[in-house]
């Protein structure tokens, strides 16, 4: 086992023991920081290659629905399955919308990605079946046949999306040490190169996409599950840059940085919005100019830094 | 010996500029051939077309007998023909060792598990042997990027040779090198690439390199081949004196096509 699968593992029993002590508001917010952690993990993968999707709550967003249009049309009150049905129409819609996306670069590729999400919204907001701009609720979730009353559902929730989420990370964190995963920072210093070696670099780009949708497609339907609600918010376009502020905040150094700047993003919300209720975006965006100005590498640098001081030491002793 | 690369009556023109008229080129299994010309003779629009990232004009590009004309670039590698840059075209925030990894982790493809790490037993020690027959294993913890010129060409000429291709082009591999090491640098070239018994078409400046390396040499000029024989007996054609080696006259480089 290397160090990022232990960190993983340490990270997921020391989540699910501390979930038996901490109260109720606070399994809420786990859940939701670890889910949207996933959607940023997919982001990662797609930074990595020199690409930022600025509409990735089109995939969060589909998945919300997917799941609130299985439980109501077809009756699935599964969790397992309903996560399964979230990331694969996410997914699907990936990879037909990869074939076009994947032609495009820098903001290009931004701005596309940003185009097919407001589409998708405005045709939420239209959509009367689909509770229009108030959207719809969704039930409490049933564990293989189990039903939970309301506050062990959060409670079994959270223990999933753990699970999910640090299984859904290894597995990342696996592909991005493979020869496919190092297709990532190689398309983005040179494409060139790619192809002549070989390999088709809007294929590459493509599969990227899906994963990360897939991922998005995961955290959409976890934190749907979680709130018991979804509606048009979660695939506007103020969502999407909420993925991208936590992208840059976490740092694309390690799969666990995704899930330390959801949680720093998360709380930082949670108690700006209790004490500036006016002004609390403003908070926000002074602590991102701050971290772009001190941190470009995102807060997982912070633990190189550590770790080259202590070198220094070591050294210096 | 029978053709590996049989280059058939090639046309390339960018807007009025002709940078490839009928071009007819042959070449056989295992030969070294030396391309020259002045700047702007079509000598790297060929070898782009060769490889398929650019689509000529008109002609054919037959490969092993088989048509390659209109495959895109990966396909053509796949063939079995590879090519290295003029501008050496590396992956300048991965290590030496990483960019020869993931070339390999490529040219693998899925013969081997794609679980597998790209740092894997098997893999790294190909890796090593390969750096160690272009004499760059000193450097293969250091980033691309910051690689001195000679060492980065030498990679890049590396990479082209994970697949082991049956053909093989270079793009001027000794321009932007010092005069002392160009030698010692096409040695290590060259005998590399007599271990993978391919045959070379290099694109070479440098008449002293051409009259030691190749074996056949084809002088390029306004696009259309003007000599084409014996390495001593190209450099002393008379055309290829006054439009390769000897004096430039810039102006009629650009010179429009005549109407055919």
């Amino acid at each position: 086992m290397d160090r990022t699968t232990r960190a993983l593992l340490a990270a997921a029993v020391l989540l699910i023991g501390a979930s038996f002590l901490i109260p109720d508001w606070v399994i809420f917010l786990a859940t939701v920081i670890v889910a949207k952690a996933l959607v940023v993990l997919g982001l990662v993968i797609l930074w990595r290659t020199g690409l930022m999707s600025f509409g990735q709550a089109l995939y969060y967003g589909l998945a919300g629905y997917a799941v609130g249009l299985a439980q109501a049309e077809l009756g699935v009150r599964d969790a397992f399955l309903l996560v399964g049905i979230g990331i694969l129409s996410s997914a699907a819609i990936a990879l037909v919308l990869g074939f076009l996306l994947a032609r495009y670069r820098d903001i290009f590729f931004a701005m596309l990605s940003l185009a097919f999400s407001m589409i998708f919204y405005g045709t939420l907001v239209r959509s009367e079946t689909l509770g229009s701009t108030d959207g719809f609720s969704i039930l409490l979730p049933h564990f293989l046949g189990y039903a939970p009353g309301s506050r062990a559902a959060g409670h079994d929730l959270l223990i999933l999306t753990v699970v999910l989420a640090a299984a859904a990370a290894w597995l990342v964190h696996r592909y991005l040490a493979s020869p496919m995963g190092h297709l990532t920072t190689a398309i983005r210093d040179n494409e060139i190169r790619v192809e002549y070696l070989g390999y088709s670099v809007e294929r590459a780009i493509r599969v990227k996409y899906v994963l990360a949708a897939a991922l998005a497609g995961a955290g959409g339907a976890l934190v749907v599950l979680a709130v018991g609600h979804v509606d048009p918010d979660s695939t506007y376009w103020t969502t999407s840059g909420e993925f991208v502020f936590v992208t840059i905040l976490s740092g694309a150094g390690s799969v666990l940085a995704p899930f330390l700047g959801s949680a720093l993003f998360e709380t930082l919300r949670a108690y700006a919005t209790d004490y500036a209720p006016h002004s609390w975006q403003m908070v926000l965006g002074v602590c991102l100019l701050l971290l772009i100005l001190f941190m470009p590498q995102g807060v997982w640098s912070l633990f190189g830094r550590v770790r080259r001081l202590g070198a220094k030491d070591k050294v210096a002793s | 010996m029978t053709a590996l690369l049989e280059v058939r009556n090639l046309n390339k023109s960018f807007g009025s500029v002709v940078a490839a008229n009928d071009i007819t080129v042959s070449v056989a299994d295992g030969e070294v051939v030396g391309i020259i010309g002045s700047n702007g003779a079509g000598k790297t629009t060929f070898v782009n077309m060769v490889t398929g990232y650019m689509k000529p004009t008109s002609g054919t590009i037959e490969f092993q007998g088989r048509d390659i004309t209109m495959l895109p670039t990966r396909r053509v590698i796949a063939a079995g023909i590879s090519r290295s840059f003029q501008v050496p075209q590396v992956f300048s925030t991965a290590t030496v060792a990483d960019n020869l990894l993931i070339a390999y982790g490529i040219a693998q493809g899925t013969r081997y598990p794609l679980w597998r790490p790209l740092h894997h037993g098997a893999r790294v020690d190909a890796v090593d042997a390969a750096l160690e027959r272009f004499g760059i294993l000193n450097y293969r913890n250091l980033e691309a990027g910051l690689l001195p010129q000679g060492v980065r060409k030498l990679l890049d000429i590396a990479m082209a040779t994970v697949r082991g291709p049956r053909l093989l082009l270079l793009d001027e591999p000794t321009s932007g090198i010092s005069v002392e090491e160009k030698f010692g640098i096409m040695d290590v070239i060259m005998a590399a690439l007599r271990a993978e018994r391919c045959a070379v078409l290099f694109v070479e400046h440098d008449m002293e390199i051409v009259g030691r390396y190749a074996e056949r040499v084809i002088a390029f000029a306004e696009g259309t081949i003007i000599a084409e024989g014996a390495p001593a007996a190209v450099i002393a054609d008379p055309q290829v004196r006054r439009y390769v080696t000897g004096e430039p006259v810039g102006a009629r480089r650009f010179r429009a096509a005549p109407a055919s």
